[in-house]
Order: C-alpha cells, then sequence, then structure tokens
C-alpha cells in the first residue's frame, strides 16, 4: 500500500490471490506479535511509524490577514490520512517559513502600487516533533480586497520520510510549480477581471459625480465654490487617481508574461537597454498589449456599481475563497494536479527511485523497449525523445507572433496564459531525470539553454510589452541574489548531505529558529523557478511546433500531464460550447464570465481582435491525434462494451463463480480473479478517457495481476512452454473457452509475453466471438475466442482448424495445447514453474528483466552489420546464413526455437526502425511450416 | 457448411491420430470415413503442416475492394493492378503491399482488364489500363496517376474480353460483337451481332488473324489494316471451326504455330494456327476410372462438371490444363497426358499458372493454392499412383487392393508425377486468381474481397536487413559506434 509490494513482508495486505501460496499457520504460542501499526497499513521499516498520520498528503494553507495562519484543504481529502496531525500547527510552521508577501504600495519614486510578481519560493523543512518533513511551496495570490492586493499561499507536500522530500525534491518543485502556475494563471485572470469590474464601477462613480459637480456648477454661478462642491471635487480627484491606479494595476497584470520572461535571467546592465526598448515599443502601438487585452474582453455585461468615497479598500469584509480567487475551473484543474502529484510521490523512496531510473533507462533503449514496455512508458520515451531533438526558439517566433497575424475574432489567449499552459505541460520533464546522478546533467542542460533563452526574451521585449523599470529592478534583485544561491541551494539537494550540514546551509539562507522546527534548505524565489521556464519554455515551443504534425504531439501530451487532459477530453467534446473551450490549456476560460467592455481604454486596439485562431486549431488537431491512437488502443482490448454489460453481475456477487465451475476452475478463479478482471476493464476504460495517472495506477495493478495469473498459468499447465515460445516467437495463441472471465484473465496474463509491434497497443484480442480471419492472424498476436457450442459455432472451429498453420490453440475447456514443440532453454528460465517467485508484481518483473535480456540478443542480432550483409562481394547467401546462424548459437547461446524468438524480434525491430510513421500498418504475418503437437495435462 | 464439417472431421481426424494408440485409431478411422462421405469420395491429397519446400512464409492481406476480387493484371516489376465485382480497380505495390492508386469509374461489375503499354515507337510514355465493365462502358486509365483518360460507352452488350494486338496496336473487345479500336479509342470497324451469349475468350493468332470463342463455336477473323489502296479498317470472318461439343470455356495460345481450346465437358484441342486445323483432340479426362467402381462415391463425382477445362497455361512442352479439380499436363510432343492430378483440390481450379523452375501453382474455389512440381518418374511403372490415393487408402490398408487398378490403369499413361510441394490458405473463399512476381513472390485474389502477398520470408528478413543498414548509414548511425 504505502511502500514497494515485495519489500513489505510481515504485514498483511489485501493480497487475496497470494492465499494458495500462504504457509500454514504458526500455531499460537510460535506466532509473533503483530506489529503495532500493522493496522494502519504501515510495515517495520515505515517511517510513519513515528509520525501521527499515516501516509504522505498534501496541505494547502493560507496566511489570512485576519485569522493568521490556518489549512484549507488537503489532498487526499480524508482525515483518516492526516489522524491526529495537528494542521493548524503546521501550517502556522509551514507558513511562518517563508512568508513573501509581495511588496505593494507605494514604492519610493513611484507615484502608483506597484504589483510584485514574486516567484514562488519552495522550501524544505521538518519538525521533529510531529515526525513530519515537508515540501513547502508558497505563492502569492492577487486579491484586490486583501491587504497589499496579496494572499499568501503555501502548498505543502508532507511526509514522514525526509529523504524522500531531499531527494525528490526537484520532480516535487517541478510538480508543485505546475500547480502553482495553474493557481496563479487562474488568479490573474480572476484579478484582472476584478480590476476591470472596478473599473468599470470607478467610471461610473466618476460619470456620477461628474453630472452631480455639473449641476452644481449649474446652480451656483457665483464664482466660488461651495465646500459641498469643493469636496465633491476631492471625491472626483481621488476617484480619477482611482481609476489611474487601477488602470495601471491592469496594465500590470496584464504585462506579468513580458515582464516576466524579459526580467528572468538578465544582468542589471542589459535591464536598462531593454528598458529602452520596451518604453519605445510601448509609445508605439502595441499588439502583445492588445493580444492581452482580449483576453478580457468577451464577458457577459456587468452592471457597474457606484463605488462611496473611501470604500476602495475594506478590511472587514470576508475574503475570498481560494477557488474564487483562481477560478473554478483552474482551481479544479489544480486539486487535480495535486492530487497527481499525491499518486506520483505515493510509496516508499526507494520504489520511486527505482521506477525513475527505470524509466530513464528505458527511455535511452527507444530501439528496442517498445516491444515489450507498456505504453505509458513509451510514451515517455517519446517525451524524451521530442525533448531532446534541439530546438530553436529563437527563430521560431513565440505564440505572440502567430498570433497576431491570424485575423479570426472572439479567439481568447493572450501570451500570458498560452505559454503557461505550455509551461504546465512541460515543466514535468525536468521531473523525469529522476535522481541525484541526472541533476547535475540536467544544470548543465539548463545552462546551456541560457543563451537562446536571452535571445528569446528580447525578442519578446522587441516587439514591446509595456514595462516598468520599477518592477524590473525588483526582480533584478531578487534575481541576482539568486544567481548565488542557486548554485549551493541546489548542490545541498544533489547531495543527501546530513541533516546538521544542511541546517548550517540553512541558515545562511533563512533565520527562522523555532525549537521543533528546522529548515533543511531553502530555495529562495528564484533559485529554481527560473530553471524550470528555462528548460519549459524552448521546448514549449517546440512542442507547439510539433501539433500539427499530429500523432507525436499528441502522445507527448499524454504522457506529460495529465489533469490538463482531463479537460481536454471536455474540450473535445464539447468544443461548441464557449464555457468548456479548452481548460486543459489555460486559454479562454477567463473570457467567459467576463464581459466585453465597450469602452476601455485598454481596448482601443480592437481591430487586432483577431488573434489566435491557430493555438486552438492546434489544440484541436492535437486532439484529433490523440482520438486516433486511442482508437487503435480502444480496438485493442476487444469488447468494451460487452464488458460494461456483462461485468457488474460479477462485481455485485463475485462468489456466484466459484459455486457455478468445478474445481480446477476455482483454483483460477477466486475473488482476487474476479477483481483483476475489474482491473483490466477498469483499466482499459480508462483508457477511453485519456486520463494518463488513473490509467497508471490500474497498470501497477494490473501488471500484479497479470503477473499473479501467469504464475498460475505456468504452475497449473505443464505445456506453458510452447504456449508462451509461441507468443514470444509471433505464432498467435488462441485461447479457447467458454466462460470470458477466464478467458478475458488468461489473455490479460500472458499479454505481457507477447512483443509489440509499435509503441501502441498490444496485439491482443481479450475476447472474441465470431470467426477468426486471416486480418486477425495478421493483426493479433494472442486471442481470446469464445467457443460456441451451438451449430453456430461450427464456423469458428472451422476457421480455427483451417488457420490451424498459423496459430497455437490453447483450450481451456479441454485443457489442451496444440502448438508447435518447444525445446530451447530461454522459456524455461522466463517461466519456471518451480519458481520461488510468489508474488504476482515480483514475477511481472522477473518477466521484464528476462525480457529485457532478449530484446538485447534480439538488437544485437538485428544491428550486427556483418551478420546480414555479405563482407565482399563474392560471398554467398548461404556463407552469410551459417554466419548468422553460429552467431545465435554461440554468441547469444541460443538453442533450437530460441532462435526463432530472436529472429522474430529481429524482425520487428527492422520494421519499427525503418517505420515512417509508427503504427500505422500491421506487419506482415510471418509463419513457418512446423508440424504441431497436441499437448495434454 | 458441409465443407465446414468436413474440414473439421479432418482436423479431429488428424489430432486424434497423433494422440491416441493405434488401436484407437483404427476405431477412428472408421468413424472419420463413415461420418465424412465426401471426404472418402475425394481423395484429396494434403500435404500437412512441414512443408519445407514452401518457400512464402510471410504474407501480406491487402485490403481496398469490397466485393470479389476477379482480376489482377501486372502492372510492371514492382506494380500490379486489381479489379473486381466492386467495379473499382486498386494499384498495388508489389513489393510492399501499398496500395497507390485506386480507381473509380466503373458502376458495376468489371469483367475484363488488360493493360496496353506503350510501344517503343510511342510517344505517351504511360502504361493505359483498359476495363470493362458490365456497365457497358470501357474505361481507359492512365496507369502512373489514376487519371481517366477516356470512357467509352456506346457499347450495346457488355464487354466481355479484351485484347491488345501490339504489332498492329490496337485493341479489340468482345461483347456480342467484336470491335477494333486504336490506341486513340476511335472505333475502326466491328463484327456484326455474332451470338447473344457473346464472345468468352479471344486470342491473337499469326497473320493479322484473332480467334474469338463463341459458345461452342470458335471463329477466326482476319483484320485488315488500311494499306495504300483502302484507308478504312476492316474485320471479316474467315472461318467457324465447329468440332467442339460444348461451350468452349478456355483458350489460349501455346506458341506462334499453335493454340489450346478446352470446353465445358473436357475437350481439350490442339490447332494449327496457320491453316487452323485440328493438331490433336484430347478427351481423356472424361474417364469414370472403371476400375475405381468399388468406390462409387467417387464415381458419382464424376460429373460433367467436374471435367469442364477452366484454364490453361503452357511452357514449351506442356499444355497444363485446370480440369475440374483436377491437374493435367498434356505432352505437346507426345500428344498425351504425361501427368495428372485428378483431385488437385476440394473443389474447382479455376486458375493455374507455370513457374520457371517446374513448379506449377494452382487456386481454386475452396480457397487454397497450392504448389505442385512436376517430376520426371524414374520407372515408368514404379509409383503411377497419385500420393494422394497413397495416404489416404494406404493408411488404414482397408482399401489396398482398390488402388492397384489405378496403378495399372495409369502406368502407360503417364510418365511424370505433380507432386504437392505446398500449400497457401488463407483466404476464406475461392480463389479466383493470382499473379506470380520474380522478385516479391505470389498474389492472389479471393472472392473474400482480399488479395493477399506471399512472400518469402528469409529473403524478405535478408532485405528488410539491407534496408536497414541503408537507413542507417542514411542517418548517419552506421559509423558513429565504429
Amino acid at each position: 500500500m504505502i511502500s514497494a509490494p515485495d519489500v513489505v513482508a510481515f504485514t498483511k495486505e489485501e493480497e487475496y490471490e497470494e492465499e494458495p501460496y500462504n504457509e500454514p499457520a504458526l500455531p499460537e504460542e510460535y506466532s509473533v506479535p503483530l506489529f503495532p501499526f500493522a493496522s494502519q497499513g504501515a510495515n517495520p521499516w515505515s517511517k510513519l511509524s513515528g509520525a501521527k498520520f499515516s501516509r504522505d498528503f498534501i496541505l494547502i494553507s493560507e496566511f489570512s490577514e485576519q485569522v493568521g495562519p490556518q489549512p484549507l484543504l488537503t489532498i487526499p481529502n480524508d482525515t483518516k490520512v492526516f489522524g491526529t496531525f495537528d494542521l493548524n500547527y503546521f501550517s502556522l510552521r509551514i507558513m511562518s517559513v517563508d512568508y513573501q508577501a509581495s511588496f505593494v504600495g507605494h514604492p519610493p519614486g513611484s507615484a502608483y502600487p506597484k504589483l510584485n510578481f514574486v516567484e514562488d519560493s519552495k522550501v524544505v523543512l521538518g519538525d521533529s516533533k510531529e515526525g513530519a518533513f515537508a515540501y513547502v511551496h508558497h505563492l502569492t495570490l492577487y486579491d484586490l480586497e486583501a491587504r497589499g492586493f496579496v494572499r499568501p499561499f503555501c502548498m505543502a507536500y508532507i511526509s514522514a520520510d525526509q529523504h524522500k522530500i531531499m531527494q525528490q525534491f526537484q520532480e516535487l518543485s517541478a510538480e508543485f510549480s505546475r500547480a502553482s502556475e495553474c493557481l496563479k494563471t487562474g488568479n490573474r485572470k480572476a484579478f484582472a477581471g476584478e480590476l476591470e469590474k472596478k473599473l468599470k464601477d470607478l467610471d461610473y462613480t466618476r460619470t456620477v459625480l461628474h453630472t452631480e459637480t455639473e449641476i452644481q456648477k449649474k446652480a451656483n454661478d457665483k464664482g466660488f465654490y461651495s465646500s459641498q462642491a469643493i469636496e465633491k471635487a476631492n471625491e472626483l480627484a481621488s476617484v480619477e487617481k482611482s481609476i489611474i491606479e487601477h488602470q495601471d494595476l491592469l496594465k500590470q497584470i496584464r504585462s506579468y508574461p513580458h515582464r516576466k520572461l524579459k526580467g528572468r535571467d538578465l544582468c542589471p546592465g542589459e535591464m536598462e537597454h531593454i528598458q529602452d526598448q520596451a518604453s519605445q515599443a510601448s509609445t508605439t502601438s502595441n499588439p502583445d498589449e492588445s493580444a492581452d487585452t482580449d483576453l478580457y474582453t468577451c464577458r457577459p455585461a456587468y452592471t457597474p456599481k457606484l463605488i462611496k468615497a473611501k470604500s476602495t479598500k475594506c478590511f472587514d469584509k470576508k475574503l475570498k475563497t481560494l477557488e474564487e480567487l483562481c477560478d473554478t475551473e483552474y482551481f479544479t484543474q489544480t486539486l487535480a494536479q495535486l492530487s497527481h502529484i499525491e499518486h506520483m510521490f505515493r510509496g516508499d523512496l526507494c520504489y520511486l527511485l527505482t521506477s525513475q531510473i527505470d524509466r530513464a533507462l528505458l527511455k535511452q533503449q527507444h530501439i528496442t523497449n517498445f516491444l515489450f514496455e507498456d505504453f505509458v512508458e513509451v510514451d515517455d520515451r517519446m517525451v524524451g525523445k521530442q525533448e531532446s531533438i534541439p530546438s530553436k526558439p529563437s527563430q521560431d517566433r513565440p505564440p505572440s507572433s502567430s498570433l497576431e497575424e491570424c485575423p479570426i475574432p472572439k479567439v481568447l489567449i493572450s501570451v500570458g496564459s498560452y505559454k503557461s499552459s505550455v509551461e504546465s505541460v512541460l515543466i514535468k520533464m525536468e521531473q523525469e531525470l529522476g535522481d541525484e546522478e541526472y541533476k547535475e546533467v540536467e544544470v548543465t542542460e539548463l545552462s546551456s539553454v541560457d543563451p537562446q533563452e536571452n535571445l528569446d526574451y528580447l525578442d519578446m521585449d522587441m516587439k514591446g510589452s509595456i514595462s516598468s523599470g520599477e518592477s524590473i529592478e525588483v526582480l533584478g534583485t531578487e534575481k541576482s541574489t539568486s544567481v548565488l544561491s542557486k548554485s549551493d541551494s541546489q548542490a545541498s539537494l544533489t547531495v543527501p548531505l546530513s541533516p546538521q550540514v544542511v541546517r548550517s546551509k540553512a541558515v545562511s539562507h533563512r533565520t527562522i529558529s523555532e525549537d521543533s522546527i528546522e529548515v533543511l534548505s531553502t530555495c529562495p524565489s528564484e533559485a529554481l523557478i527560473p530553471d524550470d521556464f528555462k528548460a519549459s519554455y524552448p521546448s514549449a515551443i517546440n512542442e507547439e511546433e510539433s501539433y500539427p504534425d499530429g500523432n507525436e504531439g499528441a502522445i507527448h501530451f499524454q504522457a506529460s500531464i495529465s489533469p490538463p487532459e482531463l479537460g481536454e477530453s471536455e474540450e473535445g467534446s464539447v468544443e461548441n460550447t464557449p464555457s468548456q473551450i479548452d481548460s486543459s490549456c489555460c486559454i479562454g476560460k477567463e473570457s467567459d464570465g467576463q464581459l466585453v467592455l465597450p469602452s476601455t481604454p485598454a481596448h482601443t486596439h480592437s481591430d487586432e481582435d483577431g488573434v489566435v485562431s491557430s493555438p486552438p486549431q492546434r489544440h484541436r488537431q492535437k486532439d484529433q491525434g490523440f482520438r486516433v491512437d486511442f482508437s487503435m488502443e480502444n480496438a485493442n482490448p476487444s469488447s468494451r462494451d460487452n464488458s460494461c454489460e456483462g461485468f457488474p453481475a460479477y462485481e455485485l456477487d463475485p462468489s456466484h463463480l466459484l459455486a457455478s465451475r468445478d474445481i480446477s476452475k476455482t483454483s483460477l478463479d477466486n475473488y482476487s480473479d474476479t477483481t483483476s478482471y475489474v482491473s483490466s476493464v477498469a483499466s482499459t476504460s480508462s483508457d477511453r478517457i485519456p486520463s494518463a495517472y488513473p490509467a497508471g495506477l490500474s497498470s501497477d495493478r494490473h501488471k500484479k495481476r497479470a503477473g499473479q495469473n501467469a504464475l498460475k498459468f505456468i504452475r497449473q499447465y505443464p505445456f506453458a512452454h510452447p504456449a508462451i515460445y509461441s507468443l514470444l516467437s509471433g505464432r498467435t495463441l488462441v485461447v479457447l473457452g467458454e466462460d470470458e472471465t477466464i478467458v478475458r484473465k488468461l489473455v490479460t496474463a500472458l499479454a505481457i509475453f507477447v512483443p509489440s509491434y509499435g509503441c501502441y497497443a498490444k496485439p491482443v484480442k481479450h475476447w472474441a466471438s465470431s470467426p477468426l480471419h486471416i486480418m486477425d492472424f495478421q493483426k493479433w498476436k494472442l486471442i481470446g475466442l469464445q467457443r460456441v457450442a451451438s451449430p453456430a459455432g461450427a464456423g469458428t472451429l472451422h476457421a480455427l482448424s483451417r488457420y490451424s498453420r498459423y496459430t497455437s490453440i490453447l483450450d481451456l475447456d479441454n485443457k489442451t495445447l496444440r502448438c508447435p514443440l518447444y525445446r530451447g532453454t530461454l522459456v524455461p528460465r522466463l517461466a519456471d514453474h518451480r519458481t520461488q517467485i510468489k508474488r504476482g508484481s515480483t514475477y511481472y518483473l522477473h518477466v521484464q528483466s528476462m525480457l529485457t535480456q532478449l530484446c538485447s540478443k534480439a538488437f544485437l542480432y538485428t544491428f550486427c552489420h556483418h551478420l546480414h550483409l555479405p563482407t565482399h562481394d563474392k560471398e554467398t547467401e548461404e556463407l552469410v546464413a551459417s554466419r548468422q546462424a553460429s552467431f545465435l548459437k554461440l554468441t547469444l547461446g541460443l538453442v533450437n526455437e530460441d532462435v526463432r524468438v530472436v529472429q522474430y524480434l529481429a524482425e520487428l525491430l527492422k520494421l519499427h526502425y525503418m517505420q515512417e510513421s509508427p503504427g500505422t500498418s500491421h506487419p506482415m504475418l510471418r509463419f513457418d511450416y512446423v508440424p504441431s503437437f497436441l499437448y495434454k495435462i | 457448411m458441409h465443407g465446414n464439417v468436413e474440414l473439421y472431421g479432418k482436423l479431429c481426424f488428424k489430432t486424434y491420430c497423433r494422440s491416441m494408440s493405434v488401436s484407437v485409431k483404427e476405431r477412428i478411422i472408421s468413424a472419420c470415413t463413415l461420418s465424412h462421405i465426401r471426404l472418402k469420395k475425394s481423395p484429396l491429397q494434403t500435404i500437412g503442416e512441414e512443408q519445407t519446400q514452401n518457400p512464402y512464409t510471410e504474407l501480406l492481406v491487402l485490403k481496398a475492394h469490397h466485393d470479389i476480387v476477379r482480376f489482377l493484371v501486372q502492372l510492371d516489376d514492382y506494380r500490379f493492378a486489381s479489379a473486381g465485382d466492386d467495379g473499382i480497380v486498386v494499384v498495388w505495390n508489389a513489393q510492399t503491399g501499398e496500395k497507390l492508386l485506386e480507381l473509380n469509374g466503373h458502376t458495376q461489375k468489371i469483367t475484363a482488364i488488360i493493360t496496353f503499354s506503350s510501344l517503343g515507337s510511342c510517344e505517351e510514355k504511360n502504361q493505359l489500363i483498359l476495363t470493362a465493365s458490365a456497365d457497358r462502358t470501357v474505361i481507359v486509365w492512365d496507369g502512373d496517376t489514376a487519371r481517366q483518360v477516356q470512357r467509352i460507352s456506346c457499347f450495346q452488350s457488355t464487354v466481355k474480353c479484351l485484347t491488345v494486338l501490339q504489332r498492329l496496336d490496337v485493341w479489340l473487345s468482345g461483347g456480342n460483337d467484336l470491335c477494333v479500336w486504336n490506341r486513340k479509342l476511335d472505333l475502326l470497324c466491328k463484327t456484326s451481332h455474332l451470338s447473344d451469349t457473346g464472345i468468352s475468350a479471344l486470342v491473337e493468332i499469326p497473320k493479322k488473324c484473332v480467334v474469338a470463342a463463341v459458345g461452342k463455336e470458335l471463329i477466326i477473323f482476319r483484320l485488315v489494316a488500311p494499306t495504300g489502296g483502302s484507308l478504312e479498317w476492316d474485320i471479316l470472318e474467315v472461318k467457324r471451326l465447329l468440332d467442339h461439343q460444348d461451350n468452349i470455356l478456355s483458350l489460349i495460345n501455346v506458341n506462334d504455330l499453335s493454340f489450346v481450346t478446352g470446353s465445358h465437358i473436357g475437350e481439350l484441342i490442339i490447332w494449327d494456327a496457320l491453316d487452323w486445323t485440328m493438331q490433336a483432340y484430347e478427351r481423356n479426362f472424361w474417364d469414370p476410372s472403371p476400375q475405381l467402381d468399388t468406390q462409387q462415391e467417387i464415381k458419382l463425382c464424376q460429373k460433367s462438371n467436374d471435367i469442364s477445362i477452366h484454364h490453361f497455361t503452357c511452357d514449351e512442352e506442356n499444355v497444363f490444363a485446370a480440369v475440374g479439380r483436377g491437374l493435367y499436363v498434356y505432352n505437346l510432343q507426345m500428344k498425351r497426358v504425361i501427368a495428372c492430378q485428378k483431385t488437385a483440390h476440394d473443389s474447382n481450379v479455376l486458375h493455374i499458372a507455370k513457374l520457371p523452375n517446374r513448379q506449377l501453382i494452382s487456386c481454386s474455389e475452396d480457397g487454397s493454392v497450392r504448389i505442385w512440381e512436376l517430376r520426371e518418374k524414374q520407372q515408368l511403372a514404379a509409383e503411377p499412383v497419385p500420393t494422394g490415393f497413397f495416404n489416404m487408402w494406404g493408411f488404414g490398408r482397408v482399401n489396398k487392393q482398390a488402388s492397384q487398378p489405378v496403378k495399372k490403369q495409369q502406368e502407360n499413361a503417364t510418365s511424370c508425377s505433380l507432386e504437392l510441394i505446398g500449400d497457401l490458405i488463407g483466404h476464406s473463399s475461392s480463389v479466383e486468381m493470382f499473379l506470380y512476381f520474380e522478385d516479391h513472390g505470389l498474389v492472389t485474389c479471393s472472392a473474400d474481397h482480399l488479395i493477399i502477398l506471399w512472400k518469402n520470408g528469409e529473403r524478405e528478413s535478408g532485405l528488410r536487413s539491407l534496408r536497414l543498414f541503408q537507413k542507417l548509414e542514411e542517418n548517419g548511425d552506421l559509423y558513429l559506434a565504429v
């Protein structure tokens, strides 16, 4: 539950399927007392044992200006999770670590209040008293009604395992940055909307006041003003001032992205240069701004209210909730992201690290890893691949340039929002460079990107965006500190240092000295985030480029982000309803619910309304690509429809299966198997909803079940070896049976031995009831086939016998197997019926490692030049063939039929390497004219 | 349905035989032979799963048609076109199986297809595809661009055959009458209405003549090209040959000097192409094999439709005939059948072709394609019994004496044998036609709407390796590690 299943020894999990292999119960007197925390599902090694909460969770807190630090919500939102843990106390702690109220007000030399776009800060802290360690991500949201317009929040990942926090810092940071970015984007929209409403109010108030003044003027034409008139005039003046202030604020919030981009990583010298440019640009017409303002225009009519004087700021009001602050859609999206984070980092650290290493290694084997790896991982690989392709962001203009060219009105995007959407997609990439050894690489990579970045930002700047020197200076100074802190803070993270060392470092950054709190490390605002952006920004463009060519982008998208995808699928289905437009992409959402202001000064460039036709289109395209991919996948787990029909019965009454079957079957088919069926169905149906993490989750469980059932198959059937050989050598295995559940279960289990053609679904058809056709054998390598007793079934059997040379037939009802002879040594190692492995997931891993070895053999065989081509002209084909044979036999140590397996895999590798567009066609059906034998138990 | 049962029976039979003891085997055999009568009366030769000489170990299913695919025609070294009852013509790459073009234009099924490759003298390099359809049109396509060059729709009847006379640079269409067209698709001349059944086959013979099979008759026409005297083309009926007693189903040229016709009741006549006289006549196919009278079923199934000659192919020495379900090799010099396989297939053989390496390929309504090898007999009297008989009857030793007369009967008749070296099973319905590519393997088309590309797996694997290393080299990956 919490840690890797194979490490857990003493605890009893909900592993129902393990029962047949459980040791007989010990006599009472020998039994060891149960681990005291076992009831919580913990294990003896769990760090949680000392903690007051049962597992890791995410806490969102706010430093409320009214009540001080207070917890807002936890993810998962389950009181059992944090148990007796004092959330209030911990909120206080984490909020006090870094309270960065962004400085708003009248800075010296400035006439108007300035918004300060502070970067989020990331801190790791430990609380020995609570036994809790936390990654704390501080962020500031804007609220017009709040003091200084800011509301400080923080999101904390709380775990009992200090090392987990420390070693996963990069990943946590990346993931939380995405969540934070989502929140902040939503907040900026909401804030801008708020400001506009306010401006409308003020404008209206001014008009009212103006008329009143005029009336008064007319009323007394004595030439002097009454005190009342003066008061009115003052009031008017203050309203005017307020309008200007708010307009300025609006301008600032809208110019956020440009400023942010510009401000980053430029040394102060450059800064002035930029300012000049910026000021020049801002005097001329500013297309970017217009692009920006369009964002805020399409919204329902808002009736302005009269604002009473001196009511501009009120403190006694009820503060907005987080949801109100960030716009519901962004808020839910953020929650989805956070629960994704919670899923991602669930489990033991070693498990996390192993899987990260695993993924990183898999990425490197892009030639062979499509064969046996799941597609989720393969998708990751594709992400990596795409990422590794160096992009030229500076040549290809940032989105805004293309936006300007497309004169389609009513489309809602800004550079900022668009960019941030892409960002949120891409930040995750950084996380993929899982552990310490990769961090150095990462750092260098990032720094190598820098020059281009700068160019890019300059580019943005040339186009002109509103910028005010002060804010840039502020950022600049922040940054200049970060330049120093970056290196050592990262260093402190990369090496798991002892707490003392860390603490000493921490002290150098922050001075927080409370008894139970120890700040392990802090990351001053700019230290990490800019890296995120560095990493993401060029690739953001890169990705954007890749959308139009369809598939890759789509897959990439699927792999790298999950919550936005949920939104995206919605987007696909309800494209026309404006309220749903592209929630995933942080675009457009803000547009509805906001009204078009007929005459806002900022709106003068209405002729350029057009902006952005293309990005939404791209998204749509991408969405289509997405669907295409999944339609392939849909085809695979066969009859989703009838599984839906057939399934609930099992779910309701798992025992009826037991009752209705004979003993040999029940051994196969107990409750857990039914649930495995559930999970397989669930996973397949979740495939349809393109969300990555639920699929990933179920695929974990799925693996376990599959491994368990495969293990059972191996133990139960003495002829498992030739059956597995059939799968590995590309001969279609037909699993024939009457009962769909049993067949499906076995097919799912055996699917782990089936090599894939490409990076799509495995060529497995879980359940077929119509007679098979030659096309089926070309398409599928493992088929679950319904045995029908009625005459209609004769057609099925006839087809099966007719095409018997292409198939191996495993008859579940009669317990027979008809397939070619196997005398190799490979499968016995892969599927040893006397194996000591007991757990499904362990066996799955065993199979994976064996198959990876096999893949490497196939790789060697495929890519050894001299094996396939004559070394000189006169060499005959026979000589080449004999060289191949001796290589397979002597170098790779393959015996008899094992050669066929490697040859088949080699053909798949060749096809995959040569395919221009992977997965578009099915490869040819290869077969041998070899006699089959009938095996019986 | 009956066939299904039969095949399933065979499967059971085979499987059980492997797994059971000898005594049980006997019982099962009798059970099988009793329950599957047709199995008994069609002693089909089977080869089993081990086919060491069968080179086709890779297949690719091509799907584009929506109805029976009846015709395959080779365009060049790597392309072929397929056509069928859905009225569309598809051009394929025989090497990759890639669909290159789809020619849409006919509203009804296609009845004839032929290619009209340009002569060296002609300025047009592109290859034309001519298709005739039951919608009474003929469309000329550009085989490279899928462009419809021209559409002729002035026919009174469905055109059933097309032939190109390269030497005269004209083409002929045969329906109820015979029309002559030039490359520019001008109607040059036509005959009067010949018959309502129409021309079933048409071949060119020397001296500017063509021979058309119309019902039971063979009609020789002579084309008169424009000369100095007359500018008009003309086509004249020269002779009618009335020697066949039933409808002529097949007609091909053997060589420049002779052509061969086959009729519905199994008459094979070889004609002199110059003076149109009969060179040889063979009617032995309708041989009831009286010696086999113990097997009544065999006699029963020797109905007339079983000896109709569907297709011919020939090489320098022999004419190969698809007679009913059987295959016969007729030697031109000896003027007799030198080898035969009376039940080569479960059902009528539809198309046969001779491969360069003494191999013969046949396809049939039973959905299978079989590869045969013509082997010289070492001793004339050694083993004349077709292996099919041997397999079936020799197995249980029940019918040993029954096979003896066959041996006697055929001793003097055959000097070669057709050995089954492999079969290709893929289609689920009758295989209408196939096309052999020297380099790319075999293409079969079928009534199950599919086309299957059969390839030599080993060779393809080698070719893929070659392409792999080519691509590696292109990508610059090849010498990176070295």
